[in-house]
């Protein structure tokens, strides 16, 4: 099978930082590929490297089976969306989609049709004529978008595409870049640090650490069977339960991870469970968010709002279920 | 710790007393009513732009519109416009061509020898280097003008070292080649407008280089990672993003190599031959002649091309780059 993209114990290294190190990948095509970390995991040079923009110090890239080490970026069938757009501020919104098709050599009528049908397709039709400067953050990243698209290419990267976007247009153009995706076929290669993110739009994601991947894996793997404490913990902030607690509980001496919401509260002396003590509740809206202190570990519970809470400070028992305690690879 | 030991709320007072004196009643006056305060600044400065500098440009306009008799030699103090007259005679005109053509020339070639180095300082040099960036600049800058002109004319002579290195390099027929040629030649380039040309360019070259690295400075670095992503080769991308971002830069640093050419008398009276350049005029017209209506009328040539100038550099944003 020939993957869209196919990383071989690629590394990049600056002097003696190890950016990206002996990483693994192979991303297929016309999937919804996320790359999650947190700043610094490397998530964002693997981009790059595929871009063209940074070369491997080590390994082999190919993007649909060709290799892609030393070719320069303008000569690879990839286009990025940039984390801040980079949009050209001296070029109206039209020429600044039609660029691509520009430098290719495509005349003036027929690379401003396809840049209006770009435009259209990114539902900002009729804003041709603007300056970028004239336009808010989602639309600036609309036309971003726009001009990567209208160049068909193999791949497209997205760098934090949604980074700057407020919390409502976050979530609008999360849908709207899933439903692109679905309908252009196109592979889209997304870097976030936004677990939320990640989880709700990716086919599959790598999730970086420290230049190396820890796991590659559908959102409900990631999620529910992390491998590694650091992707319990990077990824919807599970607790990570040292072994000599999941050994009482489980009867195996190793890590593991228990998600928040299945954590079920119960009054003291009723029933066996984990004793612990409440010491703070967050209210969250739909859900309220519970710290614990079960022995000195600290466990963070998520309980629909409105249920009867115990107050601060009273002690409470934990139950859950033993399926849900998920063990993890990584021994003690 | 109690928090009143550290601070004695008691004892303090919500307001404290004004510091007394003249300077304290100076100090709240100019507080309270700030305009005060900048037109004090401000006073000193205007009164210079305004009577000196402005003043002093007025009385040479004026100056221009008198004339000289041609037998007394006096200077006849009403309004004419013989003296324009006398500016568009062949000879003058020539002047004025040489020096336009020669100032253009200098901006060219400063603007194609800045871009590499404003591109470098903007782009690669960080801490060390961009500090020794500055400093090669400006440290010609901070060196008698004159002395960097002798200095010159000796690596320029016949006897100089740009002659010898040449010879070394077997390449001395090129020279020879290029002092052959009419206009440009001459007996050696110390007394060539080649010559002329050359130091122009090495003592203006600062100014056009700060104003590209600031405008190059500006440019986002992503913007030309975004153009090679969509597939413009380097070529490409500096015609069509790097060169139109930072064509406000060069605009404004013309401005300065362009009207420092078109006014200095210094360099083409060191360097050079012997026909003039509109600052020599000047110099001689004021001086040996002592036709100061003349000398006027031929300053208000730079004036008015400048004038054309900085309103042409306006209209594309020059001085955004300032």
């Amino acid at each position: 099978m020939t993957f869209a993209v196919s990383f071989q114990k690629v590394s990049r290294h600056f002097g003696s930082v190890r950016a990206v190190d002996a990483v693994d990948l192979d991303i297929v095509p016309g999937e919804f590929f996320a790359m999650l970390g947190p700043s610094g995991s490397g998530k964002t040079t693997c981009l790059r490297l595929i871009a063209g923009f940074e070369q491997p110090t080590a390994g082999s890239i190919s993007i649909f089976g060709e290799r892609a080490e030393g070719v320069p970026p303008y000569r690879r069938n990839v286009n990025t969306v940039f984390q801040d757009y980079a949009l050209f501020p001296h070029l109206n919104v039209l020429d600044n989609v039609a660029y691509g098709l520009m430098v290719k050599g495509v005349g003036r009528p027929e690379r401003q049709k396809a840049a209006e049908e770009a435009l259209a397709l990114v539902r900002l039709p009729g804003y041709g004529a603007r300056r970028p400067g004239q336009l808010s953050g989602g639309q600036r990243q609309r036309v971003a978008l726009a001009r990567a698209l209208v160049n068909q290419p193999k791949v497209l990267l997205l760098d934090e595409p949604l980074g700057a976007l407020d919390l409502k247009l976050r979530e609008n153009m999360q849908e709207e870049l899933k439903s692109l995706q679905k309908a252009l076929g196109i592979t889209f290669v997304f870097v976030t640090h936004d677990q939320g993110e990640a989880l709700s739009m990716a086919d599959r994601v790598a999730v970086f650490n420290d230049g190396k991947i820890m796991q590659i894996g559908t959102p409900e793997d990631i999620y529910q069977r992390p491998k590694t404490r650091f992707v319990a913990d990077f990824v919807g902030s599970s607790n990570v339960l040292p072994p000599d607690f999941v050994q009482r509980y489980a009867g195996q001496h190793r890590w593991g991870s228990l998600r928040p919401e299945s954590i079920r509260i119960g009054r003291a002396a009723k029933g066996d469970g984990v004793a612990a003590r409440l010491v703070s509740t967050n209210y969250l809206g739909a859900t309220i968010r519970l710290a614990l202190d079960a022995e000195g570990l600290r466990l963070h519970a998520i309980v629909p709002a409105g249920a009867a809470l115990p107050r601060e400070g009273e002690a409470v028992v934990l139950t859950f279920n033993r399926e849900h305690l998920h063990l993890m690879d990584e021994l003690g | 710790m109690s928090l009143d030991a550290a601070m004695p709320r008691a004892t303090t007072p919500a307001i404290l007393p004004g510091s007394g004196g003249l300077r304290g009643a100076l100090s709240d006056l100019f507080w309270r009513r700030p305009q005060l305060l900048l037109l004090l600044m401000l006073l000193p400065p205007v009164l210079w732009l305004g009577i000196v500098y402005i003043g002093s440009l007025f009385a040479l306009l004026l100056q221009s519109f008198f004339s000289i008799d041609e037998f007394s030699g006096l200077i006849n103090r009403e309004f004419t416009l013989k003296t324009y007259g006398d500016l568009l005679q062949a000879a003058n005109l020539d002047i004025i061509l040489r020096t336009v053509t020669m100032a253009a020339l200098v901006t060219f070639a400063s603007a194609v020898i800045a871009f590499p180095i404003a591109y470098y300082a903007a782009r690669y040099a960080r801490g060390r280097w961009k500090a020794l960036f500055y400093l090669g600049v400006m440290l010609p800058l901070w060196s008698s003008y004159l002395v960097k002109i002798y200095a010159w004319k000796l690596i320029l002579a016949k006897e100089g070292i740009l002659t010898w290195l040449l010879a070394k390099l077997h390449l001395l027929w090129l020279l020879d080649a290029w002092l052959s040629l009419p206009i440009v030649g001459g007996n050696s380039l110390s007394v060539s407008s080649t010559g002329t040309f050359i130091v122009f360019v090495y003592v203006w070259l600062p100014f056009m280089i700060l104003p590209v690295q600031a405008a190059l400075e500006r440019v986002p670095g992503n913007l030309v990672e975004a153009s090679s992503d969509l597939g413009a080769s380097p070529g490409q991308t500096f015609r069509n993003v790097l060169f139109p971002l930072a064509l406000p830069g060069i605009v404004a640093g013309s401005i300065f190599t362009f009207s420092l050419t078109l006014g200095d008398y210094i360099i083409p009276q060191i360097i050079g031959t012997s026909r003039l350049f509109i600052g020599q005029a000047v110099y001689s017209q004021q001086g040996t002649a002592g036709n100061i209506p003349l000398a006027a009328a031929f300053t208000v040539v730079p004036i008015v091309i400048m004038g054309f100038y900085l309103w042409g550099a306006k209209r594309m944003g020059a001085f955004d780059a300032l």
